[in-house]
């Protein structure tokens, strides 16, 4: 066990490296865009002074290194500064937005990571089969079509024509259970039919793989009914990759929903980097990136502590 | 001391009319307004940008939040006519000094009453760099404004302009409270409260019961949304989500007209996208060059297939035929490669290789220049189209290269329209173009009393800017706003799509 909580804080500490080089990389690549947030608030009005006077407002005059470490120190402090768009706090912003990306994630994953598991071991146990190849067909020709295509497709049937389903996710904030799903079924659909598709591969050829080991073929002739087969003794050696394309297949979903939040005009948090980036909101681009990367890195860091508990043979390790 | 007869007066009972009476619209006059009822409005831009400081206002869906939250000392008609609003008189004699006088027992939104103090530091605060107003150059005319009493302001202006009523209409101009800094709220005397804002989220207003216009508005609630995806929402529109988009693109028109529930309305601003034609630089500084890249735009094809229909053709001078100083009669430019090839052989410029610039910023300008560039194809001038992100397109390549294509919303003044674009020291005069004539006019026409006059001017401007601008303007571009058939009283001022941002509180809802 305290050979797992090494482990663990050794990634942990990996991961704060991490950061510190994303901060920089960020920081570096962000203010190589063409243009400043002085331009971009003044747009096609940004005349030579009127730049000049917005520029000392917003402190863009400093020199590029001197701005970084204030604006590490500030993260570091849990202060990411003002926005330059709205002069509101980052932190607000942010803190308006990350809940609602954070429920419309959940919501997707609770629904896509049992189906995706469910197809994926029910076709490697029918491998071969009419069964197993329509799953296949299904799941490829899910992620192979765009989530725009099938976002648009799917607002044209339920909301334009069947008026089932709302269009837009606005979500009042005394809304009701039912309406609430009514306002989340289409965007977590679109979602779903991004990401079901991989966990469902990677879990089918994990669990296949662990289906021809020799440990099965024991368990088999023992007499293991197919099914027991498949869940207690191949699924918890399949753990491994499953937790990590699980993990990848997760870590879209909040930087990855920006096309599901401009159809169905969810505030979301990706929806905010994209309009810090037009409006050079460096501040705010900043701190959402760095959110996408500390939300990446928790997510891989899980699914290797899952990989490694599920797994006795690398605990020891 | 004062001759009224001398005087340009804007009364009550003057004949421009009393603001609280009825538009020019014959919808409005007919069918009797309904109190009550929600409706949920989507505009093409939101972001955390919006603002609700009116002097900041930049995108349609901010020019739409500050005409519901305050009101302005004067507002546009439609026929762009300025008419009073919270000034119940303006007077003046020479166009320099303006004595404007309150309306009586206007109340802010927290109970304030309107006083002259907050008409000072509304018009005022523009001049002040760090306000960061788009109107600051506008607001340099204002030399002083001060308050006599508590109802009258005076305003003395740099040099005559006759147009300052107009001026006082447009959105930036919209009157807030005294020494307010922060605008994390809104407290206006516009015919709506604010009762939620979210930026790049959403802004909810509800129905002001001390509104100054009796009666009005009828709405009790509006939402107000932004969706930037036009399909999405033209969707939203058609599944009955929102009722009332603008920036409708002229392909959806088929959909919308395909729904008997809803309708789409077609106003005629004066929105143009422009070539500009660098005059302060050779090649592009020839005359024969700019006249020729002027014949090359096939204006028609251009409002057929560009924008089908949806536009009127236009002639390279930047009034629209909407607008009350419009000079009809000039005669139109055309299609002409002929004439294009002899004026380039002339200039010895025909076998010149350059860059053209475009952008999606800029709408309709990188199909506008396909259609330029074959078109030079096929009388020998090679033209390389430059495609180039909307991101970034106007601090970093409009106005910096020989041939960039520009984009202006109409202005409410001839005056703002030429001062802002073709003046020549103008900081958006996108070809640096310079007429010594042209300035004297522009400044003539400013302190010109006679109507019959100015509009003279004005004309001869719009003949100079087409004889000899930098600029070709191919065609006018509608702005197309599509609506719930339930919303009665929605017509247009054409400033804008949405009755010139200001629907707010014409609208209704049918029972």
């Amino acid at each position: 066990m305290t050979t797992t909580l090494a482990l663990i804080l050794r990634r942990m500490g990996a991961a704060v490296l991490t950061l510190l080089l994303v901060s920089l990389v960020v920081f570096t690549i962000s203010s190589l865009l063409p243009g400043d947030a002085a331009q971009e608030t003044l747009g096609q009005s940004a005349t030579p002074e009127a730049v000049a006077a917005l520029r000392a407002q917003l402190g863009l005059n400093e020199p590029a290194p001197l701005r970084y470490i204030h604006w590490l120190g500030g993260l570091v402090t849990g202060d990411p500064g003002r926005s330059m768009a709205n002069d509101l706090p980052v932190r607000e912003l942010i803190a308006s937005r990350l809940p609602k990306s954070l429920l419309l994630a959940g919501l997707t994953a609770a629904v896509s990571v049992p189906l995706a598991l469910a197809i994926g071991i029910l076709s490697a146990m029918f491998r071969g089969s009419i069964l197993d190849r329509a799953l296949n067909v299904a799941t490829l020709s899910m992620v192979a079509v765009p989530e725009f295509l099938v976002a648009t497709i799917a607002v044209l049937v339920f909301a334009v024509k069947l008026r089932w389903l709302p269009s837009l996710t606005l979500v009042p904030e005394d809304a009701t259970l039912g309406e609430m799903l009514r306002a989340y079924a289409l965007p977590v659909m679109t979602l779903c039919f991004v990401i079901v598709a991989q966990m469902a591969r990677m879990t089918r050829a994990a669990v296949i793989d662990q289906l021809s080991q020799p440990y099965v073929e024991m368990a088999v002739l023992k007499g293991v009914s197919p099914t027991r087969v498949a869940l207690t003794h191949a699924l918890p050696n399949a753990i491994g990759p499953i937790v990590n394309a699980v993990a990848l297949s997760l870590s879209y979903l909040l930087g990855g929903a920006i096309i599901v939040e401009t159809i169905f005009n969810y505030p979301g948090i990706a929806s905010l980097m994209v309009d810090a980036v037009t409006s050079r909101d460096m501040p705010l681009l900043q701190a959402c990136a760095m959110i996408f990367c500390s939300a990446y890195l928790l997510l891989v860091l899980i699914a290797d502590v899952c990989a490694i508990l599920a797994n006795p043979r690398l605990r020891g390790q | 001391m004062r001759e009224p007869a001398a005087l340009d007066v804007l009364s009550r009972r003057g004949l421009i009319g009393a603001a609280g009476g009825a538009l020019v619209l014959p919808e409005v006059a007919l069918a009797q307004p309904r109190r009550g009822g929600r409706i949920r409005v989507a505009t093409l831009s939101s972001s955390v940008a919006d603002t609700l400081d009116p002097a900041k206002g930049a995108l349609s869906t901010d020019y739409v939040r500050h005409y519901m939250l305050y009101s302005g000392l004067t507002q546009f008609d439609g026929r762009l006519t300025p008419r009073l609003a919270l000034a119940e008189s303006i007077e003046t004699r020479d166009r320099v000094l303006w004595r404007i006088r309150l309306r009586k027992g206007v109340q802010f939104h927290d109970g304030k009453t309107l006083t002259a103090a907050d008409v000072v530091y509304s018009l005022m605060r523009h001049k002040n760099p760090l306000t960061g107003s788009k109107v600051k150059s506008v607001a340099e005319q204002i030399a002083e404004a001060k308050a006599v009493g508590t109802d009258e302001v005076l305003v003395r202006l740099v040099s005559p302009n006759a147009d300052l009523p107009s001026i006082l209409a447009i959105s930036q101009f919209l009157i807030v409270k005294d020494g307010t800094t922060d605008f994390r709220t809104a407290v206006g005397t516009g015919p709506y409260r604010l009762k939620l804002f979210k930026p790049g989220v959403r802004t909810i207003v509800t129905r002001n019961p001390t509104y100054w216009k009796a009666g009005r508005p009828y709405l009790d609630e509006i939402e107000l949304i932004g969706i930037p995806d036009e399909v999405s929402r033209v969707n939203a529109l058609l599944s009955g989500d929102v009722q009332l988009i603008n920036a409708v693109n002229p392909r959806s028109t088929k959909r919308i007209g395909a729904s008997t529930r809803h309708a789409i309305l077609e106003t005629r601003a004066g929105l143009f996208t422009n070539l500009a034609v660098r005059q302060d630089r050779p090649p592009t500084g020839n005359p024969d060059f700019t006249l020729a890249m002027k014949h090359l735009m096939d204006r028609e094809l251009i409002r057929r297939a560009l924008f089908r229909g949806y536009a009127t053709v236009a002639n390279d001078q930047p009034i629209a035929p909407t607008h009350p100083y419009y000079l009809p009669g000039l005669p139109q430019r055309a299609y002409d490669p002929e004439k294009a090839k002899f004026l380039l052989k002339r200039a010895g410029l025909l076998n010149v290789r350059l860059p053209l610039y475009a952008s999606p910023a800029a709408e309709g300008s990188v199909d506008m220049a396909s259609i330029l560039q074959e078109a030079a194809s096929k009388i020998g001038l090679r033209l390389a189209v430059n495609r180039v992100p909307a991101d970034g397109y106007w601090s970093t390549h409009w106005m910096k290269h020989p041939l960039t294509f520009g984009n202006t919303n109409p202005r409410p003044t001839a005056d703002l329209m030429f001062s802002l674009f073709y003046k020549s020291d103008a900081d958006w005069n996108e070809s640096g173009w310079r007429n010594a004539r042209f300035d004297q006019l522009l400044l003539a026409a400013r302190a010109e009393a006679d109507e019959a006059k100015r509009k003279q001017m004005y004309g001869d401007m719009q003949v100079l800017v087409h004889e000899k601008g930098g600029v070709a303007i191919p065609v006018f571009i509608s702005n197309l706003d599509a609506y719930d058939r339930r919303l009665k009283g929605f017509g247009t001022i054409p400033i804008g799509g949405l009755m010139g941002y200001s629907f707010a509180e014409y609208v209704w809802l049918e029972g």
